[in-house]
């Protein structure tokens, strides 16, 4: 694996609004090897998109979250990619994974609201064929979101001048 | 210094904010210099010892009274690293705690701390038994003890520096002299200047019983590569030197691979090896180090550490002994975001002053002769004027004089904003 495409990533990863400039700078290469970089990562699909976290809660609004956690079952014609597949094309389905234990995918739904959220889950993924059963928990609070504390890191202790 | 002091003092600096720097900023600075150059009273003068009196202030003290209590400064002045200790290492101390684990251990430190000490230095290229090993508190106390139990009155020191702020007054307090190398510009040491050095010092009746070293180094961020190393250690043996060798940084290596100055051939029987937890693992506040040194002076160092110390701190011995066990991790990342930092900031900075990269720690020493300044007025003004905090390179030798010293253990956004200023400010010079 290339090293350098590499750190370049994880510094993108972690801040997507470091400038080709910046990023050179750290790493001690040039901005064209970055500009480059970027670009073949974004062609290959190795960069998806570029987002921005938001907390919701704070500035005003309660949008509903809510783990489904989906048991199912499968035919030769439906395997865990097709059913997947049709889960995940909702705009109210905000990650689908399939996961190990006791059901097959972990589903996180957002809404407006717990109405909202519980009538989606009935109407639109309940009633696939292949879905067995599903467990709704609603989220009640985030503290990490993407390797994000949420809430107030320690401050900075540390004397400002120290030998 | 008392509350209604500082209240007044911060306040005061306010005022010149507000008017820019001028005539208020000489009243400021004239404040300054009342602050800290107030006489002793004649009282102490009896009271006190007679070293300790003779002892200099540290340098660094003034700037830190200067900018306490303000959040509008930028302070590339702190040698410590932004990051809180990993949390891995403080949820082993809660747990440490919860258990009751708060006595006395033994002089010499937890057998299994000592352990994975002496079986973590081989990363260093030295082999050592536990009987090598002995933990102190922090490194700060190693260097004292180890000084203490070798040096004899009148015997000197051979110091490069620019250096640490603690190796000249603690040999003085040891009986030792001090013999100070200047080692600007290339802030590396050689075997011909040592060879010179402790010649003259003969000359005065000094013979140099050890030589202090610190790599990667505190304030310049240089290190010593073998070939260094081998300099250092012919001049060792050939004046039957002992070498006391300060390796906090050595984690912080990003050049090349660090290696012990012990690990030369021969070398072991007569280096005394300072190292600890505060800069790799960032456990400043829990003052944690050890020493790795041959039996006897092993032994001499423990007789000192029983009689002033006892032992480390309990708790923070078992926060180290996580920090060897599971902290690479946190170490790696920490690192990398170093080295991010050291290549952004020297590309930046020499766009206006001059500077050796540096190969570890996280400083970097630039000069700043060319601006016709002096290190304190330059420090100074980038204060006043500015609002940056860096420490003048004089505060750690004489010839540190026309550097400053920029630690970037800060976030990359304020050093961003750090690094902008002071290109501003010297370009407005």
């Amino acid at each position: 694996m290339d090293k350098k495409a590499q750190e370049v990533l994880k510094l993108l990863e972690n801040d997507a609004r470091l400038s080709y400039r910046e990023i050179a700078e750290m790493l001690g290469i040039s901005e064209d090897e970055v500009r480059e970089i970027v670009k073949k990562a974004e062609e290959n699909g190795v960069i998806l998109k570029y987002k921005t976290l938001i907390n919701w809660e704070r500035f005003g609004e309660e949008p509903v979250y809510a783990v489904i956690d989906i048991r199912v079952t499968l035919t030769r014609e439906k395997n865990y990619d097709d059913i997947a597949k049709r889960i995940a094309k909702y705009p109210e389905v905000h990650a689908v994974r399939l996961i190990s234990g006791d059901y097959d995918f972990q589903v996180v739904v957002k809404g407006k609201s717990l109405k909202d959220v519980s009538f989606f889950v009935a109407e639109k993924i309940s009633t696939i064929p292949e879905v067995l059963t599903t467990v709704t928990h609603f989220v009640l609070r985030t503290y990490k979101e993407e390797g994000v504390l949420l809430f107030k890191e320690e401050e900075d202790r540390r004397l400002a001048v120290t030998p | 210094m008392s509350e209604a002091r500082e209240v007044r003092g911060v306040k005061e600096v306010r005022n010149v904010e507000e008017a820019g720097y001028g005539a208020a900023g000489r009243a400021d600075e004239l404040e300054f210099e009342r602050m800290f150059e107030r006489k002793n009273e004649t009282k102490s003068e009896k009271r006190i010892s007679r070293s300790v009196e003779a002892l200099k202030p540290s340098g660094i003290r003034k700037f830190f009274e200067l900018i306490i209590g303000r959040e509008d400064i930028i302070s590339l002045g702190v040698g410590e690293p932004d990051f809180p200790v990993p949390w891995r290492i403080r949820e082993e101390m809660i747990y440490a705690l919860e258990k009751g684990i708060t006595s006395y251990t033994s002089n010499f430190g937890l057998y299994e701390l000592r352990e994975s000490i002496a079986s973590y230095y081989r990363k260093f290229g030295v082999s050592c038994g536990v009987e090598n090993v002995i933990v102190t508190t922090g490194v700060s106390e190693a260097v004292d003890i180890a000084l203490r139990a070798i040096l004899n009155p009148g015997e000197g020191v051979l110091i490069p520096e620019p250096c640490y702020v603690s190796y000249s007054p603690l040999t003085t307090l040891a009986g030792g002299v001090a013999v100070s190398y200047p080692t600007t510009p290339d802030f590396v040491p050689t075997y011909e200047d040592m060879v010179k050095l402790a010649r003259e010092a003969e000359g005065r009746g000094v013979r140099i019983k050890a030589v202090m070293i610190n790599y990667p180094n505190n304030p310049t961020g240089v290190s010593y590569t073998r070939s260094v190393l081998e300099e250092i250690a012919d001049f060792a043996v050939e004046k039957d030197a002992i070498v006391v060798s300060d390796e906090i940084y050595a984690e912080l290596s990003y050049s090349f691979k660090h290696e012990s100055i012990a690990s030369l051939e021969g070398m072991f029987d007569r280096t005394v090896i300072l190292n600890g937890f505060s800069k790799a693992f960032s456990m400043t506040g829990l003052r944690v180090g050890f020493a790795i040194a041959p039996e006897d002076v092993l032994n001499a160092m423990l007789k000192i550490h029983q009689y002033c110390m006892l032992c480390a701190p309990v708790l923070s011995q078992i926060g180290a002994i996580e920090a060897l066990r599971n902290g690479e991790d946190d170490l790696e990342e920490m690192r990398e975001e170093y080295v991010r930092r050291r290549n952004f900031f020297v590309k930046r900075i020499r766009e206006v002053l001059d500077v050796k990269k540096p190969d570890g720690a996280f400083y970097a020493f630039p000069s700043v002769k060319e601006t016709g300044l002096s290190s304190e007025e330059f420090a100074k003004r980038l204060l006043f004027e500015k609002k940056v905090a860096v420490v003048p390179g004089n505060a750690f030798g004489e010839c540190g004089e026309g550097y400053i010293r920029c630690a970037y253990a800060v976030s990359m956004e304020k050093l961003k904003e750090a690094v902008e200023r002071i290109v501003e400010f010297v370009e407005g010079l």
